[in-house]
């Protein structure tokens, strides 16, 4: 798969028919809900989880015994028993934690349909509830040397004691790599910022809804881990979020218009671990989103150019950056160049981008919020809705076994 | 920048990952006597780097463990202005070096500035007892 990806040639001698893929537009989201995005919510996770998964419930019109199975991915903190106990969802048949951290923002969804397509379950209700602002904040050393699972991560032993921890650290190489090789400069990174917190001035609910950023504010906020700065980095979110999936021909008796998906994709790629891609022939690229990208427009029978609005998961802005090259709205080494000015991912641009305030200005909901603004695009419900959207993106997070969907109506 | 260390605070032990420190005990053991041993396919020559009981290439599961020059170049760094634990004073460097074999380790660098370090800069191991019981590889200046 490395040489495939140095080579950018796609599964050149493996390409299992498209004909032969159930998900695709077997399968639809119909049904999206969250609680407030807040900097202390007062509740604990499972609390949360239940309203933002009634909210769901109700928006696709489906009653919570409906529920028959259960998806999220691993690292959080929340007991699916208890859920369940909570819930009162007697018939649940099917439940998945999938690995990869953020990379798996969409790979959730993929399984979920996965587990619908084959008749697993009728009703996948895929969840995230997080207290990250005001009580376990994924990005601090000490709390990944309690929670994060050993199996994620094999390396640890040789990266911890020289003080080489946290995802920003792991990122900021790889992102320092690409800055290098292709003359990325800080003033071009800092766009992707700029735009999303616009995006965020629409959006009621978001974390930075009310306080605007001009380009001069990114460049003076302080260097946290050079060479990303503050507002380079998400938000801390205490909050919840749940979609519920089933098949389309379900999705006839419900309430909403489905966000059908037209494509799905995982990539869990060699040498990779948390974000800690180094011993890879090139560091400066992301095979896992080359990859799902490559599948995606394989499946869907699209490109790029096709696509008409993008939610890509950005924990940083190079990881958002990285992204659009390796999904092809603009060429490798060119993404700096691409986002100067902003104009390319705002509303009417080429490749409108995270339209909710993404990761870094909207919530930082594992992603889960990523995906209810790219039905909101399909619906036509979104703050900033897109013009005529016919495809929508979402993807999963940079550097580690990552993942997508291609939405369309 | 070199690291300082909070005294009061310890430094997190490789060994507090368990299992996995068994698959690098012999890099541990090596930093010991002030080597920086790497675990190499032994039937096609792949590095395996972290260590692994099978050769991702040609499948083997017969490895080797041979020592390094210890000579490389700095392939890319962040610094570290908000510390990430308590027993890491800021700023530091964490750096990633190429090593002239190929593989590549994480480390930090001693008696480099920060505005000097730069990709592609040539630099060699040394060894620093931070703890009692713990010896790191880190990088310095060739020559």
């Amino acid at each position: 798969m490395l040489q495939e990806y140095m080579d950018r040639k796609y599964r050149t001698d493996n390409k299992p028919s498209v004909e032969a893929n159930l998900i695709k537009n077997n399968v639809a989201i119909v049904g999206i809900g969250q609680t407030q995005y807040t900097k202390n919510s007062g509740r604990d996770e499972l609390d949360l989880a239940c309203e933002a998964i009634q909210n769901a419930v109700d928006d696709a019109g489906l009653k919570m015994s409906d529920i028959d199975g259960f998806d999220t991915f691993i690292l959080d903190r929340l007991s699916l028993p208890m859920l369940i106990n909570s819930l009162g969802t007697p018939n649940v048949r099917f439940s998945c934690e999938v690995s990869g951290g953020g990379g798996a923002g969409c790979a959730v969804a993929v399984h979920a349909a996965a587990a619908v397509a084959t008749g697993q379950a009728d009703y996948v209700c895929c969840y995230r509830s997080l207290n990250e602002a005001s009580g376990h904040r994924y990005g601090r050393g000490d709390d990944f040397i309690e929670y994060m699972p050993v199996a994620l991560t094999p390396n640890y032993g040789y990266i911890w004691p020289l003080g080489f921890v946290t995802p920003l650290g792991w990122a900021g190489v790889w992102g320092r790599r690409w800055m290098h090789e292709f003359n990325i400069t800080r003033e071009q990174l800092g766009w992707w910022p700029v735009v999303l917190r616009e995006y965020a001035q629409n959006n009621p609910e978001a974390t930075y809804f009310g306080r605007p950023m001009t380009h001069e504010d990114y460049m003076e906020s302080p260097m946290i881990v050079d060479p990303l700065k503050l507002h380079d980095c998400c938000v801390n979110t205490d909050g919840a979020a749940a979609y519920i999936i089933t098949t389309v021909e379900r999705a006839k008796d419900l309430k909403q218009t489905p966000a059908i998906i037209a494509a799905s994709a995982q990539c869990c790629p060699i040498e990779q671990e948390i974000q800690t891609i180094y011993q890879r022939p090139s560091i400066s690229g992301l095979v896992e989103t080359w990859y799902v990208g490559q599948e995606l427009y394989r499946v869907a029978e699209c490109g790029p150019d096709d696509i008409d609005v993008a939610q890509l998961y950005d924990p940083y802005s190079i990881g958002g950056i990285i992204q659009l090259e390796e999904l092809g709205f603009c060429e490798r080494g060119e993404g700096g160049k691409f986002v100067e000015g902003g104009d390319n991912i705002r509303i009417d641009g080429k490749i409108p981008c995270n339209t909710a305030g993404g990761l870094l200005s909207e919530a930082y909901l594992h992603g889960w919020n990523l995906v209810i603004e790219g039905v909101r695009q399909i619906r036509g419900t979104s703050y900033n809705q897109v013009k005529d959207v016919e495809l929508s993106m979402v993807t999963g997070g940079p550097g580690v076994a990552s993942s997508g969907i291609i939405l369309r109506r | 920048m070199s690291v300082e260390y909070n005294a009061d605070q310890k430094i997190p032990h490789p060994a507090m990952w368990g299992v996995l420190y068994k698959s690098s005990t012999p890099f541990w053991d090596g930093v010991k006597e002030k080597r920086v041993m790497l675990q190499r396919c032994k039937s096609c020559g792949y590095w395996l780097n972290p260590p692994r009981p099978m050769c991702p290439k040609c499948r083997s599961q017969e490895s080797e463990w041979v020592a390094a020059k210890g000579t490389g170049k700095i392939y890319s760094w962040v610094t570290f202005n908000e510390s990430p634990h308590s027993a890491f004073k800021t700023p530091y460097e964490a750096v990633l070096v190429e090593l002239d074999e190929g593989p590549r380790i994480v480390s930090n660098v001693v008696g480099i500035n920060s505005d000097e370090l730069e990709i592609g800069m040539p630099v060699e191991v040394t060894f620093e007892d931070v703890a009692e019981d713990l010896t790191l590889p880190k990088f310095k200046k060739v020559g």
